[in-house]
């Protein structure tokens, strides 16, 4: 394997645009600049960590794990969604980098957003499996097959990338938004699920699956590589159909 | 776990820093241990005794046996919950092999020659139930969907700065909203901490950011020990530099560990298990490679290799001998892991070996608890009020090392047992008084950090204390470089005695609460060191090279370190929970001291 590691291939200068807003100060969200000298194999979080911590520690943003899987860094990268944690400085075109909160949901401070309308969604689709029959002693039995056709929708992890990258959502806060109808699907299609009937009652409302339109921005902005669109496909069929079945 | 089986009962709120779903128990990868036996033979006994001798017989017995036998129900609580587990083709919870899970070899032969399969008295197990390779993300997704179900309160984004102790009692605690900067008082009859690890004390970690060790750093201050801080715990395969875990599962599916002469190192490490010995002898086998100048190109690195060609030419995978794998199979079983090594590697695993060193990872140590998660303020007595599980907790059931697989079930098991344990105590008891302002120390120690100015950047400060935690306190120890270490955090202290917040706002001064949280860890570092430098032998993860031996005689037996002002800290010990049985009409250990070997 070449050294991939080891080799130093030098820093980058990279001159970074972040939309700043102090809601103690008010007034208009401003632009402002900073120069980091970065590696090519830095996370833009990194990058952005970096500014907070040698040049500006008030720099709001939210962060966790740093690899991808709490989903707490979402925001608005050179003008797409997507975790700063996930992005690399080599992937990037340039040697400018825009960073801005994530669009739909408001800002509360910086890259921070007010994530409680976000989360009131994904609770309005009763994201969590509903089975009244007294359980067995061991598992519940569920082949493969059937564990595979919600496997995709399992690995959400809430970061709102899809549903603040949908055109329907900015013009309308009530959309239930794609990430609420992948969790829905996630459940809607789990074999020992019942509720299926009554999530798909809730995603027919007029602030449901039907406001979509399917513009496919949700797909490319998941970091998780969940066919967002096909799954709400799938959810708008199963109500056409009545049937959430294998075969359909 | 404990907030949904305490809300059953009584009204119950959870206070979380991130939102819930942020936890790092979501980055768990591998699996959740338990003696299923949906794929072969196994047993809890099993499980049990693999748990204790993986601990290097630190462990408290009854504590481990409780953890396995419970293992089993509490896995298909999880499964009725909505988990969704891989399966079986008929049907079942998967399972799959993970270091240091065994169970008797049935061909055992004393007088076999060594290397056979015959002289192996034990051989791997498929005990690690899971999903993909992102079992703890499943695990936290469903706790938390239950949670939502079942109606649990949650205080999101708000940060825990301080407990409420009265008449020795834990009567709520004081957090920070962090969207607003408002203190805020909870009056509580019980308190569950459970606020992970503390990862983030060293360099190279695979911990989040907010691992920092709040809970126990805070009760640590109230004067409460800290049990066995000395067992830290580097898992042997982290992303080179970035310390982000490639999980155990890639060598329990076979994956193997090379060094710069393209030697299978584990072999001479460990003859029988090789790679999947326990996790604290791979890590301290890849430091011998590299000191011995064996890393790749001489660096301080190593090689995993996951691809299908290398499984098939050692035959290591589960479906070895009968079955060769292919690159779909492995793309099937880890596809978190591999993308992993896309992203922040620029290495396709599928072709190419990836570069790995140990990384930082889980506490052994922490608040010492008992079998209903009862925190100690001493070898003996509780503080009434007060609970703690997961990673902040100290059972001990993981005792000097824990093996993969054991801490999710830890959380899940003994979550259950304290959340009925608080749910209890708090309908037996009246609320209690606090007094009028618990606050206020809180509320000082902000000001302070507000109305100085900055000095030096705290980060500055954070980036030694890993340093020198990593060099001086890792893998590796000596006198040496422990009073260099226990000397580097004394003086640390000092100057974050001066440090100010730069940023003075009210909204989201993460800022503030990144000191808040050093300042915790600090004060977990000094814990450490001092519980390292006391403990004159070697034994699971506590490895000293100038006391290279286990000593049972002097060391059979837990730490306590508390806090002791300018001094550091104290270290006091208690005995460890032994089992006894009869036999030969004699009371004898059932679990009789031996000499650890893989
Ligand atoms: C990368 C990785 C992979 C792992 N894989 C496995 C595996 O396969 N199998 C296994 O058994 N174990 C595994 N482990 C270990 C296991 O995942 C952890 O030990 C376990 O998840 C810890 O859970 P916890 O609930 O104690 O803490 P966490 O899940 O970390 O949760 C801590 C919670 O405390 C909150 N908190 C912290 N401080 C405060 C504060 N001051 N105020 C308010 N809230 C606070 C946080 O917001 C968070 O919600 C892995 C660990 C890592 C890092
Ligand atoms: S496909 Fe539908 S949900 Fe996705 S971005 Fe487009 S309109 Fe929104
Ligand atoms: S579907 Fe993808 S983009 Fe949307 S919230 Fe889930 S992980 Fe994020
Ligand atoms: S910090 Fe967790 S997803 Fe980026």
């Amino acid at each position: 394997m070449a050294d991939t590691m080891a080799a130093d291939a030098g820093t980058r200068r990279l001159t970074v645009r972040i939309k700043r807003y102090d809601p103690e100060q008010g007034g208009e969200p401003r632009w402002q600049e900073f120069q980091v000298d970065a590696h090519p194999m830095d996370r833009v979080l990194d990058v952005l960590l970096s500014i907070k911590w040698n040049q500006d520690e008030a720099l709001g943003l939210r962060r966790s794990c740093a690899h991808g899987v709490c989903g707490s860094d979402a925001m608005r990268i050179n003008g797409k969604n997507g975790l700063a944690c996930k992005l690399l400085v080599n992937t990037l075109q340039g040697d400018v980098l825009t960073v801005e909160p994530i669009l739909g949901l408001p800002v509360i401070k910086d890259l921070i957003v007010d994530m409680k309308p976000f989360f009131d969604h994904y609770k309005s689709v009763m994201p969590y499996l509903v089975n009244d029959d007294p359980p067995p002693t061991t598992e519940r039995l569920q082949s493969p097959e059937e564990r595979a056709r919600f496997d995709e929708t399992t690995k959400c992890i809430l970061c709102a990338c899809c549903t603040t990258a949908c055109p329907p959502f900015w013009g309308n806060e009530k959309y239930v938004g794609p990430a609420a109808i992948v969790n829905a699907h996630r459940f809607i299609f789990d074999s020992r699920d019942q509720a299926a009937a009554e999530r798909l009652e809730i995603l027919n409302d007029g602030e449901g699956v039907w406001r979509c339109r399917t513009v496919f921005n949700c797909t490319s902005a998941c970091p998780r590589d969940i066919h967002v669109t096909k799954a709400i496909q799938e959810v708008k069929h199963a109500m056409l159909t009545g049937s959430t079945s294998l075969n359909d | 776990m404990a907030a949904l089986e305490a809300s059953r009962r009584v009204g119950t709120a959870v206070v979380s820093k991130l939102y819930p779903t942020r936890s790092h128990t979501g980055a768990a990868q591998g699996g959740i241990a338990a003696a299923l036996a949906n794929l072969e033979d196994d047993s809890w006994e099993n499980h049990a005794y693999d748990t204790i001798k993986g601990g290097d017989f630190l462990v408290d017995q009854t504590a481990a046996e409780i953890l396995c036998r419970e293992a089993v129900e509490c896995i298909y609580d999880l499964e009725h919950m909505g988990l969704p587990f891989d399966r079986t083709v008929d049907g079942r919870i998967s399972q799959r092999r993970f270091g240091g899970h065994t169970k008797p070899n049935p061909k055992y032969d004393p007088s076999a020659p060594a290397g056979t399969e015959a002289a192996k008295p034990r051989i791997p197990v498929m005990r690690s139930c899971h999903s993909a390779d992102r079992t703890g993300h499943m695990i936290l997704q469903t706790l938390y969907q239950q949670c939502i179900k079942q109606g649990v309160a949650f205080f999101d984004e708000f940060h825990m700065l301080d407990l409420i102790l009265e008449d020795g009692e834990c009567r709520g605690i004081v957090a920070i909203e962090i969207a607003t900067g408002a203190l805020h008082v909870f009056h509580a009859k019980s308190v569950l901490l459970a606020t992970g690890g503390f990862g983030r004390m060293f360099k190279v970690s695979s911990n989040a950011y907010a691992l920092t060790g709040d809970g126990p750093a805070i009760a640590y201050r109230h004067g409460m020990p800290l049990e066995d801080m000395e067992f830290y715990q580097f898992h042997p395969t982290g992303i080179y530099r970035l310390g982000i875990l490639l999980s155990e599962a890639c060598r329990g599916d076979g994956g193997i560990m090379f060094n710069g002469q393209g030697e299978r190192f584990m072999e001479r490490y460990a003859p029988n298990l090789k790679d999947l010995a326990s996790r604290d002898v791979c890590s301290r086998s890849i430091y011998q490679e590299v000191r011995a100048g064996r890393g790749i190109g001489g660096k301080d690195y190593v090689h995993l290799d996951i691809r299908a060609e290398t499984m098939n030419k050692y035959k290591s995978s589960p479906l070895h001998p009968d079955q060769n794998v292919d690159s779909h199979w492995v793309e099937k079983r880890l596809p978190d892991i591999i993308e992993f090594a896309r992203t922040y590697l620029g290495v396709d695993p599928i072709k190419e070996p990836m570069p790995i060193q140990p990384t930082a990872h889980y506490a052994m140590g922490g608040l010492p608890t008992d079998l209903d998660g009862r925190v100690h303020r001493n070898a003996r007595d509780v503080v009434p009020g007060l609970y703690s599980a997961g990673e902040s907790a100290c059972l001990s059931v993981h005792g000097a090392n824990r093996l993969g697989t054991n801490s999710l079930v830890d959380l899940v098991v003994y979550g259950r047992r304290s959340g009925r344990a608080m749910a209890d105590y708090a309908s037996r008891v009246e609320f209690h008084s606090i007094p009028a302002h618990p606050e206020a120390a809180a509320k000082a120690a902000i000001d302070d950090l507000l109305g100085r100015p900055r000095t030096e950047p705290w980060a500055r400060l954070r980036d030694e204390m890993q340093a020198t935690m990593m060099d001086h306190c890792g893998v590796f120890r000596t006198e040496e470089t422990l009073v260099k270490a226990r000397d580097d955090i004394a003086n640390l202290k000092q100057r974050y005695q001066r440090l100010g917040v730069q940023d003075k706002g009210s909204v989201f001064n993460t800022g503030l609460l990144e000191i808040l949280e050093l300042g915790n860890l600090l004060d977990l570092a000094e814990a450490t060191v001092a519980s390292a430098l006391a403990r004159r032998e070697s034994r699971g993860a506590h490895s000293r090279e100038d006391f290279p031996n286990r000593d049972d005689n002097a060391f059979f037996k837990h730490s306590l370190a508390f806090a002791n002002g300018q001094e550091g800290a104290r270290v006091e010990y208690k005995d460890v929970d032994v089992i006894h049985v009869e036999k030969d009409g004699e009371r004898v250990p059932k679990y009789p001291l031996e000499v650890r070997k893989y």
